[in-house]
Formats: C-alpha cells, structure tokens, sequence
C-alpha cells in the first residue's frame, strides 16, 4: 500500500491514525534510562530493522550522557551545592542541554526517515521518560475502515 | 448553565436556519474559549498537589507541619540574633552572627526547595499506553475470574527485582519508584513523604533535603553552642545561672528548642548519611529490600556502586534530572480528537472546527449540552462554550478509570508474590506523629520503625486511604502481623469504582 507523506505536515492533516507502539525501558543497567532495542512486530513492514535500532540506539547514547557521572557533574554539583542550589533557577544544567539536542535529533528523525514511512515519534521526555511512543498512521484514502476500527481499539482495554 | 433563561421562542426567529446566525458567532466564541481552554498542564494534573505562581512552585496536597518548622527555625534564630549575639559580639567575636547567617540562610532555602520542588512525580500513563500494557498483561495472564497478581521480573545488575503495576497512575512502576497515598503520585527513587517538609522526598530534592537537614543540624548545634557560652559568660563570677537565665530568657527558650532539636536531627543526618553512603532510600531501608529479610539470602543492592565515594557523588552531586510533568506547559489539543470525531454530528459546523484547534478534550460534552439548551441561539452558544469547564479537568482519568473498574474488585493479590508496600502506612505513621510530638523531633520515629509498631495506626487507614483502595486493598499485608486482615476483604468495589473515577 503506498503511504508517502513527504513532511511531518503532510501526515498530519491527511493521514489518521492507526496504531501507536510503545518501546519500553530497559533497567537492566540500572534505573539509567535505556530503551528496549527490540524491533516491535507491529513495525515489520513499516521501517528497516536496523534504521529502528539505530534510532534507539542513539538515543540511549544521549541519556547515557546526559546522566553519566563524571567530572562535570560533579563540578555542577559542588557549585550548585555552594551556592544552596540557587544557580539551579540560573543555569541550565546538563541534562536540560542535552534533552534539547534529543528533541532536535527526535525531529531530524521524523523528518527524514519516519514521516515518509508514516510513521512518528514522540519525544519520551513527553511520556514521562517511560516509553519512545511511535504512531502509525494510514493514508485516510486507503484505509478507511481500518483506521475506524483501530481508533477504538486503542481505548477499549478489552 | 446560569445563563439560560426561559424565553418566549418566536416564530419568526425560527424561520431563518441555526448555522446562519451562528456564523458571526464563532469568533466571538473561539475568543473566549481560546482564553478559557488554553490551559495549563498544572490545571489538569490529577494528582493531589497545589500549584502556585503559574505552576512554578508545586505542593504536596497537606502541607504538613510545614509553617510549624519554618515557625521553629525563624523564631529560634531570630531570638539568637536579636539576644544572644549582641553580647556574644561583644565579647567573643564578630563572626558569630555571621557564621550564624550563613547557615541559616542554607537552611531556609534548602527547606523552601525541598518544599517547592517537584520530587520526580512521574506523569499518568496516557490512555492508549495504559490499554497497550492491560494488552500486553490480559495476552499473557490466566482468563480465570481472578487476574494474576500484577507484577513483572526484570534483572537488574544480575539482581531479580519485582516491578509492580500501579492501578492509580496505570503503569508498572519504575524501579525504586513508590505511590504516595498522601500526594497520590508516583514518584521516582521515593525515599519518603516528610511532613516537616510538606512533601514527597525523592529523586529530584532528595539533595535538597540532605543539604537541609544536614545545615540545620549544624544550625541547630551552632546555636546551642552560642546559647551555652552566653550563659556560661553570664553565669561567671558566682553570679549563677538563674541570674543568667533572668536576663537573657529567651536564650532559655533557645536552649530548649535547640536541646531536643540537636539529637534527633542529628540523628537523622547520620541515618541519611548512612542511606547516601550505601545509595539506599528510606523505603528500601524500611522493607529490607536489600538486606535479606524477603527471603532470599543473597540480595545485594543492584544500584550501588559498592564504593562509597561514588555512592554519595552520584546520588548528592549527581546531574539534576528534568521535572516530567511539565507544569507549565499547555495542555496538548490533539489527544482526544480522534476519540471524539465519531460524536461530531453537529449542525454547527464552523464552531466545530474552531473549537476543534483549542479545545479538544470539551468536545466530548459539546453535543448533548448544544442540543438540549432549548433557547435562543445565543444562549446556545454561551452555555456550549461554558459547560465544558468543569469537567475538561479530567478528560483522561476518566476515560482510563473505566478498564480498571473492573478489575478492583477481583485485586486481592497473592500474598506471597506481593511483598508489603508499606509507604501508605509508613505515610500515615508520619502525619499522625507529629501532633503527638510537636518538637523539632524530624524522623525519630522513622529509625524506630522496627521497634514501635505500626498496627496502632490501623484504625486510620481506611479513612486515609481512600484515594486508591485498589492500591491498598494489596498493601494490608499478611506478611506483617497484626489486626488487619479485615482490611483486604472489606473493601466494597462500588466505593472502588466511584472512588476510581475521581
């Protein structure tokens, strides 16, 4: 079935949507945050494995940065700590940096490679660092009925 | 709805067709709802919390004994200042008072950020991801009438540790995440709910609250110290004490304060530097996590980093993780669009599709209010634009309270595969205490855990808890004894659905 959509803008206003997959975390290493890097079934014929794997992949690297514990935490931290963490109100820390350069790559990647499969995907920081939510759309004329179905079929627990 | 009056409909009025004269209308309207549904995510957050300043500064939903301490500590201080130091000055040195400034500027804003700082709440799950996982547990669980207990393995560190399904927040929890009955929210890395402080301590202001009890036990002991030597200096030449305490008497007052106020928040700071140093929290400590008591021999804490240097960098100087729940942020329009675009059957189509951009959740309730508004055009529209206000509050929990309805009364969970959440009683141990011991008296009961019971507290549970009985209904464990065992069959599931739904 041929669903091309050129831009993010595209999908959004001619397309519906289908379907929506979660990518869990992965706490094997800790309460650090890692997503699962399976491929979900739902996106089999969707999106190339490795192009998926590459996405997570990346960024699990980001979070590992953005959390890893080194010398400049730890000179963040001693600051802050002087200052009675008042340079908290000043300062953007760390994590908030790389957090933005998340939300840029995010959308460097709906652009390129997810819209134009239709696919989406949100930000975790917006779903509280739970899950990478991917939303599948279908073209609205191709798949009418489906798409019908699917929107209740993501509310309806049973 | 007070809009709507009854009025003589005319005829000629009706003649002419609805959509005509609601066209110049809409902006009118879209205006208004615009400034009406433009809200903020901190309006609509379904936990207990109160927000001030626009959503800058979060509370928990009882402040506690907060104004009672910020009371204790201004008064304490304040009297040191306006007492003891002149003489000190004068016959010791300045640096006195400014050693004692110091520190008690560190302490007010460490308690104010304590207080006011989002302790990593975690957000709701959203409804489509609350279904994705009742998927994922209903294709992998039993179909007998009892649902299995809900709980899920992962290794972490090569350590097998249970993660629990929260019906409240509709997610398995994050390890090292606990729910807070009192603050209804799950917060990430909870160490515990401190009424002295008015708030959930966790992973966000978990060094706040170190900074704060740890300056304030030198505060405390500075001026004890201070308060000492004063009297001392009075008392000399055989002048004796109570002459001493007779021209000074507020330094009595300090004194008293500050006698019982040193043990037990020094007390305190050493347990919480013993938490830092092995990076456990409270909750942990409490329930044995760790330490074997569960059962099996050989559980070790997965997320140490076995030194103790490193323990305390990474959990005292560690990066500040980013707030989740947004508050300030605007509630997004396009989460019940595609919910609601079968109810879309409206004549009123331009204010549909206005309304559509900026309202998204009132769409649901726009239909029935449009129609069953017999009166002039106007108030048809006035009382469609007013009516959702009230309950655009909680699109969502309600929506997603309706799986779960079903499944509070059939929760008694296997005992053995639950181990005891004692948060919510631990919580309510801590907000029952302190009109028993109003003292500066932090957590003394918090070390005494083990020893002074909690089972006298049992009476207040049901009350207390009412928020999330589904929660509880597994947290009245057989695993510690007592007079509770009532708890777990009594629950009624009617009260569970209306309660639910809140």
């Amino acid at each position: 079935m041929a669903t091309e959509f050129h831009n993010l803008q595209e999908l959004r206003h001619s397309a519906s949507l289908a379907n929506k997959v979660f990518i869990q975390r992965d706490y094997s290493e800790g309460t650090t945050c890692r997503f699962q890097t399976k491929f979900p079934s739902e996106l089999d014929s969707r999106i190339e494995r490795t192009l998926f794997e590459d996405t997570v992949k990346t960024l699990n690297n980001y979070y590992a940065e953005a959390e890893k514990i080194g010398g400049q935490s730890y000179l963040e931290g001693c600051l802050a700590c002087t200052t009675a963490y008042i340079i908290f109100l000043c300062m953007e820390t760390r994590y908030e940096k790389v957090l933005k350069k998340i939300g840029r790559y995010i959308q460097e990647q709906n652009e390129k490679i997810y819209a134009p499969r239709g696919l989406l995907i949100t930000d975790p920081i917006e779903r509280g660092m739970r899950v990478i939510e991917i939303s599948i759309y279908e073209d609205r004329a191709s798949s009418g009925s489906s798409s019908g179905s699917s929107s209740t079929s993501g509310t309806s627990a049973r | 709805m007070n809009n709507c009056e009854y009025q003589q409909i005319d005829p000629q009025a009706l003649s002419t067709p609805i959509p005509t004269p609601t066209l110049p209308q809409p902006t009118v309207v879209v205006e208004k709802e615009k400034r009406e549904k433009a809200r903020k995510k901190w309006e609509v957050f379904p936990g207990k919390n109160r927000f001030y300043c626009d959503g800058r500064i979060i509370v928990a939903g009882q402040s506690g004994v907060l104004p009672l301490t910020i009371g204790l500590i201004l008064v304490t201080t304040g009297l040191f200042f306006v007492f003891d130091c002149p003489f000190l000055v004068k016959h010791l040195t300045v640096f006195i008072p400014a050693i004692g400034g110091v520190l008690f500027v560190f302490v007010v804003i460490s308690l104010l950020q304590t207080s006011f700082t989002d302790p990593g709440i975690l957000p709701r799950a959203t409804p489509d991801e609350a279904a994705d996982i009742e998927r994922q547990i209903d294709s992998s669980g039993s179909s007998s009438y009892r649902p299995p207990p809900r709980t899920k393995e992962v290794m972490i560190n090569q350590q097998v540790v249970k993660l629990k399904y929260c019906f409240t927040c509709k997610m398995f929890r994050p390890p090292r995440t606990s729910h807070c009955s009192l603050c209804d929210n799950c917060v990430e890395r909870f160490d515990h709910h401190c009424p002295w402080v008015g708030n959930c301590v966790g992973k966000r202001n978990y060094r706040f609250f170190y900074t704060f009890i740890v300056s304030l036990s030198f505060l405390t002991a500075f001026i004890f110290g201070c308060v000492a030597t004063h009297l001392a200096l009075r008392a000399q030449g055989g002048r004796g004490l109570m002459f001493a305490l007779q021209e000074s008497p507020a330094s009595a007052v300090e004194l008293v304060i500050c006698f019982f106020s040193v043990w037990s928040i020094l007390g305190l700071s050493g347990f919480h530097t013993y938490l830092v140093a092995s990076n456990l929290t409270t909750n942990e400590d409490i329930k044995g996590s760790w330490s074997g008591k569960s059962g099996a021999e050989d559980t070790v804490n997965p997320y140490s980093y076995n030194t103790i240097i490193t323990n305390c960098c990474s959990v005292l100087c560690g990066p500040m993780p980013p707030s989740l729940i947004d508050r300030r942020g605007f509630v997004p329009v396009e989460a019940s669009s595609q919910t609601s675009a079968t109810e879309m059957e409206l004549p009123m189509l331009p204010v549909k599709k206005e309304t559509n951009v900026v309202g998204g959740p009132a769409l649901s309730q726009l239909p029935p209010h449009a129609f069953q508004c017999a009166q002039g055009t106007k108030d048809l529209l006035g009382s469609a634009s007013r009516s959702p206000c009230p309950t655009t509050g909680k699109p969502q929990p309600v929506a997603a309270a309706d799986p779960a309805v079903t499944f509070n009364p059939a929760l008694i969970s296997d005992p053995a595969a639950m181990p005891s959440l004692t948060c919510g009683g631990r919580h309510h141990s801590h907000t029952t205490s302190p009109p028993d011991e109003p003292r500066h008296h932090h957590h003394h009961h918090n070390r005494h855990h083990r020893t002074r019971s909690r089972r006298g507290r049992g009476s207040k549970r049901p009350a207390l808890h009412i928020s999330n009985p589904a929660y509880n209904a597994s947290l009245s464990p057989p695993s510690s004894p007592g007079p509770r065992p009532s708890h777990t069959g009594a629950r009624d599931p009617r009260r569970d659905s209306i309660v639910a739904l809140h």
